[in-house]
């Protein structure tokens, strides 16, 4: 038989001090696409990192180090995001496409610019996507961030935010078409 | 003239999509997230790429759908950047707040 192994076997304060100095960057990085707001997020980071501290004898190396400290910094950060008061509730029908009465698209359609995976992941891309998703209304964004950005999968985010896996699926669905509707004057521009 | 043209156009995939086997746009729009992750039945599947075969405003939606996405899953890579941008006070901070 096993014994647990207690705190001081598993974890001394270097280890943990690796551990943060190793993990606060990209935890910072989970919490800002949640919040928008870098100050929030230092805030979500630390109160994650002291749970973290406190539970890393429940940590037994089943999943991996990183995918279990995800969970606690995404936790914290939806539940500073649900105190906030400036919530973005723009209404999201506009930004979704539009069907005639025979269930035809209306929406004028587009050919893409051919476009490099390298331009993609450039850094004018990317300022450009973060601006755009954060136009997004919060609860169509957060769904995008946590399965499409965070790699959540439907049933993780399902349970995150309280939601069915239905809803998930369907905001999911709406938030993409969303940011397809913002990036349309960037695509038809030849830039994405 | 070109309005006109796109209208008639419409009218005659309406009538188009309401063949036995065929979709709407419409019905296409509802596939797409299950069809991306690969969850549609096979029947249905079928369905939908025909018409995705017929229907060029389809088409390019899911093209610009699909680059949205690529797009949005690039933004991931700012980890790197941040990593040079953690503030000393910032880890100094959780090291003290942790046993609180
Ligand atoms: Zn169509």
């Amino acid at each position: 038989m096993i014994e647990p192994h207690s705190r001081s076997d598993t974890v001394s304060d270097l280890d943990f001090e690796e551990i943060v100095r190793g993990n606060t960057a990209w935890m910072v990085a989970v919490a800002q696409r949640i919040l928008k707001d870098r100050s929030l997020s230092e805030d979500a980071v630390q109160v994650a990192f002291s749970k973290i501290y406190r539970s890393l004898d429940g940590f037994e190396g089943r999943s991996n180090l990183r995918t279990w400290m995800h969970r606690f910094v995404v936790n914290e950060a939806l539940m500073l995001l649900r105190k906030q008061k400036r919530v973005n509730e723009r209404p999201i029908d506009p930004l979704l496409p539009e069907f005639d009465r025979n269930g035809c698209r209306v929406d004028d359609p587009f050919t893409l610019p051919i476009t490099s995976e390298d331009h993609l992941h450039s850094r004018q891309v990317r300022d450009i996507m973060k601006e755009k998703i954060e136009e997004l209304p919060d609860p169509y964004r957060i769904v995008l961030v946590l399965r499409d950005i965070e790699e959540m999968s439907t049933i993780e985010v399902a349970e995150a935010l309280g939601l069915s896996e239905a809803n998930v699926k369907v905001r999911l669905h709406r938030a993409r078409a969303a940011l397809k509707k913002l990036l349309e004057p960037m695509m038809r521009g030849g830039a994405l | 003239m070109k309005k006109a043209a796109q209208t008639l156009k419409r009218r005659m995939h309406g009538v188009m999509f309401r063949f036995p086997g065929m979709i709407t746009c419409n019905e296409f729009e509802d596939f797409i997230l299950a069809y991306l992750e690969d969850e549609l039945p096979p029947a249905r599947k079928r369905v939908f790429e025909l018409h995705l075969r017929v229907c060029r405003s389809c088409r390019l939606y899911l093209a610009a759908y699909k680059r949205t996405l690529a797009a949005a899953k690039a933004t991931r890579k700012d980890y790197d950047e941040l990593e040079a941008s953690v503030p000393e006070d910032l880890i100094a901070a959780i090291l003290a707040a942790k046993d609180s």
